[in-house]
């Protein structure tokens, strides 16, 4: 009687995340710390962003037990990464329990030529974006939540919002095409022409898109959601701040009230110290993780 | 007095999905997003949406939003519609609801599910979808409070003065009938218009 496996309970959850702000955790006790702060769901990972970006070497899912303290700690949705491609990692991680399942470009790809069939699962994936058309691939895929790529680990905020203007310009030029344009513009995007019909049709996306990849302060998190952005991610921003709690609390207050500049102002002076950051701008095309998977 | 003005608690969770479903429902004026204590005040019917229950509460109290909710619900002049997270606010946070209720009380994300509600107050009576997603479940219910749903003898959906509760969400159907319910609700100020 009951179905616990459709895109209706997936997107649903994905919903239920709007406004909110989810924090990358790599301990339980940095878990406690963003549930208090007022984050919706925390993210467990083994090295946070600009770490990995630092240390080099092969980013995996993050080690099970490390995850499964996170579960047993916080009351909030728990989100783990998997890496691009890589279905083993994301069904350990459904047999775990998590509540969503990051496919993402912050690890090593698994597989340099496919994503995840993620409409075989029962548990949610949110996948990274730059542009419309490889939104819409992931989410042909199945992905029931979107997010910017931005750059992961570098504080700069260029980029999250260089793939929201793009994703959204697209939209507007999709939504406002005349119907014969509609199958050679499916082609220009690389998606299913009844995908693009339905997007076109609906005037909005089918799953919400989150903003994620170099957001560091209030400030940051206010832009991108005037920016169109429903929620937002918050990878190195927090935990490699002066004042994690304090940070942590004044980014999920800004993004509540993004459009209140009393109110963002004020978070801003509460906010602990930003992470020092690189210019997005200055990495060599190498260095450039959200260059992984399209 | 005044026209009923319906307003969404715009401050985390799924408050599109709330106006789109306001909107079908025959709200018959734009739906205002309650964002702070100004936008609480130009409404009479507000809904306080699904997403977490702990971010709702501290946001809640961190814009002092809770005691003028209260203090209009009790005057009278304030409609509530929780679902889900909402719903757990009305019962935990803001003390207007007389249930007691568990979170997440089916699990994690992997046991949310889809199940068929009766519903018994529409006037032909018919079944709706309810959508669980890491849902409460009500596990008493006070003396003035009146189930409208129920799914495996647990209560989903109530309704007690001035207050309508899901532990679901209807917002995510096709079904506009547990919105109209709520839009139906009185306040002294609409009901002092209906009978002037």
């Amino acid at each position: 009687m009951t179905d616990r496996t459709d895109t209706k309970l997936k997107v649903g959850l994905a919903q239920m995340l709007c406004g909110g702000v989810i924090l990358d955790v790599t301990t339980k006790e940095e878990a406690r710390i963003a549930e208090d702060a007022g984050a919706i769901a925390v993210m467990a990972l083994e090295r946070v962003p600009s770490d990995i970006r630092k240390e080099g070497g092969v980013a995996r899912m993050a080690d099970v037990e490390r995850i499964a303290a996170i579960m047993e700690t916080v009351t909030i949705p728990v989100m783990a990464k998997a890496r691009i491609g890589h279905f083993a990692e994301a069904e350990i991680l459904q047999e775990l329990g998590v509540d969503f399942i990051d496919e993402s470009e912050v690890l090593t790809p698994a597989d340099n030529a496919y994503h995840i069939d993620k409409s075989r699962f029962r548990v949610p994936f949110v996948c990274g974006a730059r542009s419309l058309g490889e939104a819409l691939r992931r989410i042909g895929e199945g992905a029931a939540l979107l997010r910017t790529k931005g750059e992961a680990g570098t504080g700069d905020v260029s980029e999250a919002v260089r793939h929201l203007r793009k994703i959204h310009g697209e939209l507007r030029a999709l939504c406002a095409a005349p119907r014969e344009e509609l199958m050679t513009r499916a082609k220009e995007l690389g998606v299913p022409f009844e995908l693009a019909a339905s997007v076109r049709e609906a005037g909005r996306l089918p799953v919400p898109n989150f903003a994620a990849g170099g957001i560091a302060t209030p400030a940051d998190a206010a832009l991108a959601m005037a920016l169109g952005a429903e929620a937002i991610f918050v990878g190195s921003g927090v935990f490699k701040s002066d004042a994690p709690a304090k940070t942590a609390a004044a980014i999920v207050k800004a993004t509540a009230q993004f459009g209140d500049a009393g109110v963002v102002m004020a978070a801003a002076r509460e906010s602990g110290r930003a992470m020092a950051g690189i210019s997005a701008s200055e990495l060599p095309s190498a260095e450039l993780l959200q260059a992984r998977g399209d | 007095m005044r026209a009923p003005s319906i307003g969404v608690l715009a401050l985390q969770g799924d408050v599109e999905p709330h106006a789109r479903m306001l909107a079908r429902a025959g709200a018959g004026c734009p739906v205002r997003l309650v964002r702070n204590r100004a936008d609480l005040d130009q409404v009479t019917h507000l809904v306080l949406p699904g997403g977490e229950s702990t971010t709702l509460a501290r946001l809640l109290a961190l814009f002092d939003l809770s005691r003028t909710l209260v203090a209009r619900h009790r005057a009278g002049t304030l409609a509530l519609f929780g679902t889900c997270a909402g719903t757990i606010l009305l019962a935990n946070e803001l003390g207007l609801l007389d249930v007691d209720i568990e979170r997440n009380a089916y699990g994690r994300q992997l046991d949310s599910f889809r199940a068929p509600l009766a519903l018994s107050f529409v006037a032909a009576p018919r079944t709706i979808e309810g959508v669980f997603i890491r849902a409460p479940r009500i596990t008493r219910i006070g003396a003035s409070v009146r189930v409208l749903a129920s799914h495996d003898g647990d209560p989903v959906l109530v309704e007690a003065p001035g207050v309508v509760a899901a532990t679901f969400h209807p917002e995510l159907t096709g079904d506009a009938d547990v919105h109209a319910r709520f839009l139906e609700l009185p306040t002294t100020e609409t009901a002092e218009k209906a009978t002037a």
